[in-house]
């Protein structure tokens, strides 16, 4: 069976999620007897490809007009690289990028496609999938009809993938850019740049809710307390919602899925749409003034109390040290 | 110029969903349904362009499955669609095969634009409009957080993993939709009245000529248990110890 890991990157490095995908991919090619083969697609992106040949073979759609992710070039690439190489079944991490690209890349294959998986086994010569619904307050098992299969998994659910000692093959893919469509005009990405890790891939992170009152607050409380630890921020939908955090930095079904190995909640009452996001951390630690709060109910630890007091009291403890 | 906006019936988010004794569904007993929330989003947004272009804008609302749908369907007439489509189906049906009943429908309808959810958040699967783009060959723009309509193209501001991406799409197109697009409306008790007066056209899937061909086989489903013995601690004394010498998280 051949397997085609979708590589997400920066221009310059793959992403750490992908490689939690080549981690799935290398996993299923051994149960099935399959090899896995990666696709880097983009832009003056030699980097991006030698990193990947480090992985599993690697073939290279580049040119101008795949400069930037857009859904409708790239999903045209994927399908034709799965037709030309017999691909049985294409692997990406579960991320908005491929939520947009890869889904759309299963719209050209005919739509077999399960997102989001946090867990796979064979049973009966068949492939079944483990992937969250309802927020994650239920498991569902599947099996998928017909080939191509497209699979994203969940980066929190497969550890990422170490390189092989030697370099594979790397292939270029001949005539990929000519006729791509021209619908979506790519104008801007505008990011909120920060000097702070990553939520998705950080050891730890601080996740502020409802109780900051402010940017300002917000920047104090939970960014001096992530900073006190070398830790990432995340933040509830509510301050997204009120434009105190940037929507890159929300953590729930709908933003960002973490399971760091310590997660400390600010003031975030825990509406199961954020706990969807954070309930497989390893230790939890929860801050909030209303001791009914359910964030207490999937916390290890809890103290009841003011976020406004308390933080800078364990920054000062933890300064102590 | 047509809007079609999709609209899923999924459980209400806010009660605890329970799997059925066969564990392969949810247990609908005692369950309250409502409009997708990202769908209501997609209505909403459809009303706000048809406020801004005038009276020749149609906003048609489509619901896919069973007993149920008239009344979400209510729901959306009264927020302010102009009309209403119900395709009725008992089947389960997957993402592909809901974006094969409203690639068909579109095929009729012909409209400028499709406005829907990025996801449902039943089964959470974020598929269906990329598909239904793809089985188009229309452009699509995935988690919208702002559309300004510009003559026969549209910007749209995109939420992703690494921030606020914006492109421009030329019509037609298929966007979805993210939460902070904008705040749906109440329907008010005059508008619930009046949409009970607009039409909801019913049809099934053989007279769109769509067959239920499952690319997703659902096996089995169980619940999950999140929680945890919660150690309460006094103080941050205390906490911090404990993350130190109990819990080894922090040095």
């Amino acid at each position: 069976m051949n397997i085609l890991v979708v590589v997400e990157h920066n221009g310059t490095v793959m992403s750490t999620a992908t490689r939690s995908a080549l981690t799935f991919a290398d996993q299923l090619a051994q149960e099935v007897e399959g090899e896995v083969k990666s696709l880097v697609m983009g832009a003056a992106i030699q980097g991006v490809v030698q990193e990947t040949s480090c992985y599993s073979p690697v073939l290279v759609a580049e040119g101008d007009e795949l400069k930037f992710p857009v859904a409708d070039r790239y999903a045209v690439v994927i399908e034709k690289c799965v037709r030309d190489y017999n691909i049985e079944f294409v692997v990406a991490a579960s991320t908005t990028f491929s939520k947009d690209v890869v889904a759309r890349a299963a719209g050209l294959l005919g739509g077999a496609m399960a997102s989001d998986v946090v867990g796979h086994n064979l049973q009966e010569g068949k492939l079944r999938f483990r992937r969250p619904m309802y927020a994650g307050s239920i498991i569902a098992t599947v099996e998928l009809e017909g080939s191509p299969q497209v699979v994203t998994v969940r980066a929190t659910s497969y550890p990422p993938a170490t390189p092989k000692e030697r370099t594979c093959e790397v292939s270029t893919i001949p005539g990929t850019t000519a006729t791509l469509p021209d619908h979506i005009e790519y104008l801007a990405l505008e990011s909120k740049q920060s000097h702070r890790p990553d939520v998705a891939e950080a050891r730890i992170v601080v996740s502020g809710g409802r109780a900051l009152k402010n940017t300002e607050d917000f920047e104090k409380i939970v960014g001096g307390l992530a900073d006190r630890l070398g830790a990432a921020t995340g933040s509830s939908r509510a301050l997204v919602d009120a434009g105190i955090t940037p929507n890159e930095m929300q953590v729930g079904q709908t933003g960002k899925i973490v399971a760091p190995d310590l997660y400390i909640a600010l003031g975030i009452s825990g509406a199961v749409q954020h706990l969807a996001g954070m309930k497989n951390s390893g230790i939890i630690v929860s801050i909030n003034s209303d001791p009914h709060a359910p964030i207490f109910e999937v916390s290890d630890y809890g103290i009841v109390g003011d976020v406004y007091t308390l933080v800078p009291e364990m920054m000062d403890r933890l300064n102590a040290r | 110029m047509k809007i079609l906006v999709p609209t899923k019936r999924v459980p209400d988010p806010d009660q605890r969903v329970r799997v059925s004794s066969r564990m392969n569904d949810v247990d609908s007993e005692g369950m309250s349904y409502i409009l997708n929330p990202f769908d209501t989003i997609a209505v909403e947004e459809a009303l706000r362009i048809r406020e801004k272009l005038g009276k020749d804008v149609e906003v048609v609302s489509i619901g896919v499955g069973g007993p149920g749908y008239e009344q979400d369907l209510r729901t959306a007439l009264a927020m302010g669609a102009d009309r209403a489509i119900w395709v009725e189906s008992d089947e389960r049906m997957d993402p592909w095969n809901v974006a094969c009943v409203l690639h068909a429908i579109v095929k009729r309808e012909k409209p400028s634009l499709v406005l829907m959810g990025k996801q449902a958040v039943d089964d959470d699967s974020n598929q269906c409009g990329q598909f239904l783009a793809a089985q188009l060959d229309w452009p699509q723009a995935t988690f919208a957080s702002k559309i300004e309509w510009d003559d026969q193209r549209c910007r749209v501001w995109r939420e992703t993993d690494s921030g606020i991406e914006t492109v421009m799409l030329s019509l037609p197109a298929v966007i979805t939709t993210d939460l902070r697009l904008n705040e749906p409306r109440y329907a008010s008790l005059t508008s619930i009245m009046r949409a009970k007066r607009k039409t909801i056209e019913r049809c099934e899937l053989h007279e769109l000529g769509v067959e239920n061909q499952p690319r997703v086989n659902l096996v089995h489903m169980e619940s999950v248990s999140t929680e945890r013995k919660c150690v309460m601690v006094d103080d941050v004394g205390e906490l911090v110890d404990r993350l130190r010498n109990e819990a080894k998280v922090i040095t």
